[in-house]
């Protein structure tokens, strides 16, 4: 057949779904029905027919990319990935979340090593040798600290206003959660990455414990931490459990390449960052609202803050067990 | 999944390795392509988007400077939300474009040709930062020059690819020219030559149509304008028109529909 024949006998079928393709995109929901042509897995696959003839038949690259592009158009319209619903959503939550991280145990007890063991060393230094604190700060950086706990001068108080709190929050957020983004986003350089945001957030971490600790301001600053700690410090800990995993996945990529590897391994640390995503939200609303208030008594937030951590550690280490297995493998969230 | 993009075989040996197309198999056993997008256009694209971005955090800034505390707090939240999440919410709601993209009708996909969803937008932008190191995103740029379809390390976690979104494809307007049989024994490969010229006739210039028309001589017999109404009188024969009058009154008929079922 030659090529107008075959653009004149299907010209019809191909306007139609243009049609019907360029009313869809124009109101996203209302075109299959109102158009007559409900029937596109049809219509596509006769349009597939088309562009293989075609093909075959060396027509006209005009002609070929003009259906090259309908087919593309109706392929993404009927392999369209689904929109989350809340019901998976909650699931995650209640599921999903301690599930992906005990599937990835591994790298979150390494993730937990390399952020606890630089920041236990670093602390019972700093806690010991009241030096050792000005080899990771410098001098100004230690005297805002101190001021920002010291019991003489009462900044965290709730004196400071409730507008303030506000401004803490949008701080606590766009640095916390820019933190562990990083950590997480660095773990694909082989995981070097991660661990070194790791272990230079334990190590910042622990000499500020230590030289607090030693200074003799207690009674502000581990009430203060205690709280949002339950939720930030875990959180940094899971993203760079993420990012360890990437990196893993390049370095060790099994039976798959290491392009197959790395994907697999994003789809399981995306799991995990959703989580500590909103474990940071959570960290620097309590931050902001709750930890920097005075008014609370210290036993209070004591025991608060310790209820928060046996909460995060029960609902990582028990949440979701019961439930059976719901989401398929392959399926993303 | 039906990523087959891995183990595509390439098409044919001499032309892989200089061209832009990225195919793959869908499940109804058609190649799709597409014209995937090089560093240089990406590049543009981020700088727009950069530029809006800091446009909208200036304006926030003087607009939330009224309110104090509360306003700093404010913008500082913004400038998380816009940092970290401005692209996923343009890739996810206006078909993998954000404005930026859009200026240089670039888009970005999944390596199966579908539209990218949350889970690979909002992984192949928390990877930005990892694209940037050490600075000035020289490890995307770096990656993006190493591979077959420019792929930076976010677009390989993802996997996703950036490719163009192309305006519909316009069937040209015929030359009018007789119907002419071709001569006996012309090769397959000529015939294409001949019938793209003949599409091309409202493109190229008179002229240039002209000095490509020269070259066939030998084929043709004709030089000048003569050679050139020859080649499109067989081009059109060749597409498929035989009679004079009635492919005249089908050329015209026909060709306006084109445009408007383009449109």
């Amino acid at each position: 057949m030659k090529q107008r024949d075959f653009e004149r006998r299907y010209e019809g079928q191909w306007q139609l779904i243009e049609n019907w393709l360029s009313a869809y995109r124009k109101n996203t929901g209302a075109g299959p029905e109102s158009n007559g042509t409900d029937d596109l897995p049809q219509n596509y696959r006769r349009l597939c027919q088309h562009l293989a003839v075609a093909k075959e038949r060396q027509y006209t690259s005009n002609l070929i990319a003009r259906l090259n592009q309908l087919v593309m158009q109706c392929h993404q319209r009927l392999y369209r990935q689904k929109h989350v619903s809340s019901h998976r959503w909650l699931e995650f939550i209640f599921a999903g979340f301690p599930r992906a991280l005990r599937e990835q145990a591994r790298f979150v007890w390494l993730a937990c090593g390399l952020f606890l063991a630089p920041a236990l060393v670093m602390g019972l230094g700093c806690y010991w040798n009241d030096a050792l604190i000005y080899a990771v700060m410098s001098p100004e950086q230690v005297l805002q600290i101190e001021s920002m706990y010291d019991p003489a001068n009462r900044v965290l108080g709730r004196e400071r206003g409730s507008d303030s709190d506000l401004l803490m929050f949008g701080f606590y957020i766009k640095n916390n959660i820019g933190i562990a983004f990083r950590t997480f986003a660095t773990g694909i350089l082989f995981g070097l990455g991660s661990i070194f945001f790791l272990v230079l957030n334990g190590v910042f971490l622990g000499a500020v414990f230590g030289h607090i600790t030693r200074v003799g301001f207690v009674s502000t600053f581990y009430p203060f931490v205690i709280g949002h700690g339950a939720f930030e410090l875990t959180a940094i800990v899971f993203a760079g459990a993420a990012g360890l995993r990437l990196g893993h996945s390049l370095i060790n990529p099994g039976n798959l390449n290491r392009r197959q590897s790395l994907r697999e391994a994003g789809r399981e640390a995306m799991k995990i960052m959703y989580g500590t995503f909103l474990m940071l939200v959570i960290a620097a609303f309590l931050e902001a609202f709750w930890s920097s208030s005075t008014e609370v008594s210290i036993g209070i937030k004591y025991a608060v803050g310790g209820f928060f951590w046996l909460l995060v550690i029960s609902y990582c280490v028990f949440a979701g067990r019961r439930l059976p297995v719901a989401a398929p493998a392959g399926s993303r969230l | 999944m039906h990523n087959t993009s891995a183990s595509t075989p390439p098409r044919n040996p001499d032309e892989t390795d200089l061209d832009t197309l990225y195919q793959i198999e869908t499940p109804e056993g058609i190649d799709l392509t597409a014209q995937v997008a090089g560093p240089v256009p990406r590049i543009l694209a981020y700088s727009v988007d950069l530029f809006y971005r800091s446009m909208i955090l200036l304006a926030l800034g003087i607009a939330l400077r009224v309110a104090g505390n509360t306003g700093i707090g404010l913008w500082l939240l913004c400038s998380f939300l816009l940092e970290w999440f401005y692209p996923v919410l343009f890739e996810v709601l206006r078909r993998g474009q954000t404005p930026g993209k859009q200026a240089f009708s670039l888009a970005v996909v999944n390596d199966n040709l579908t539209p990218i969803g949350w889970g690979p937008s909002i992984m192949r932008n928390l990877l930005r930062f990892a694209d940037f190191l050490p600075f000035g995103y020289f490890a995307g740029i770096l990656s993006m020059s190493c591979s077959r379809n420019f792929q930076r390390l976010g677009d390989y976690a993802a996997g996703t690819v950036v490719v163009y979104r192309e305006p519909v494809a316009k069937t040209g307007e015929l030359p009018d020219a007789t119907p002419t049989p071709p001569p006996r024994g012309l090769q397959l490969a000529d015939q294409q030559a001949i019938v793209s010229l003949a599409e091309r006739s409202n493109v190229l210039s008179r002229a240039r149509q002209r000095e490509l028309a020269d070259l066939l001589q030998p084929v043709t017999g004709l030089s000048g304008d003569d050679g050139l109404r020859r080649l499109h009188g067989i081009g059109r024969w060749l597409l498929g028109a035989r009679k004079p009058k009635q492919s005249k009154a089908t050329a015209t008929t026909d060709t306006p529909e084109h445009a408007e079922a383009a449109q």
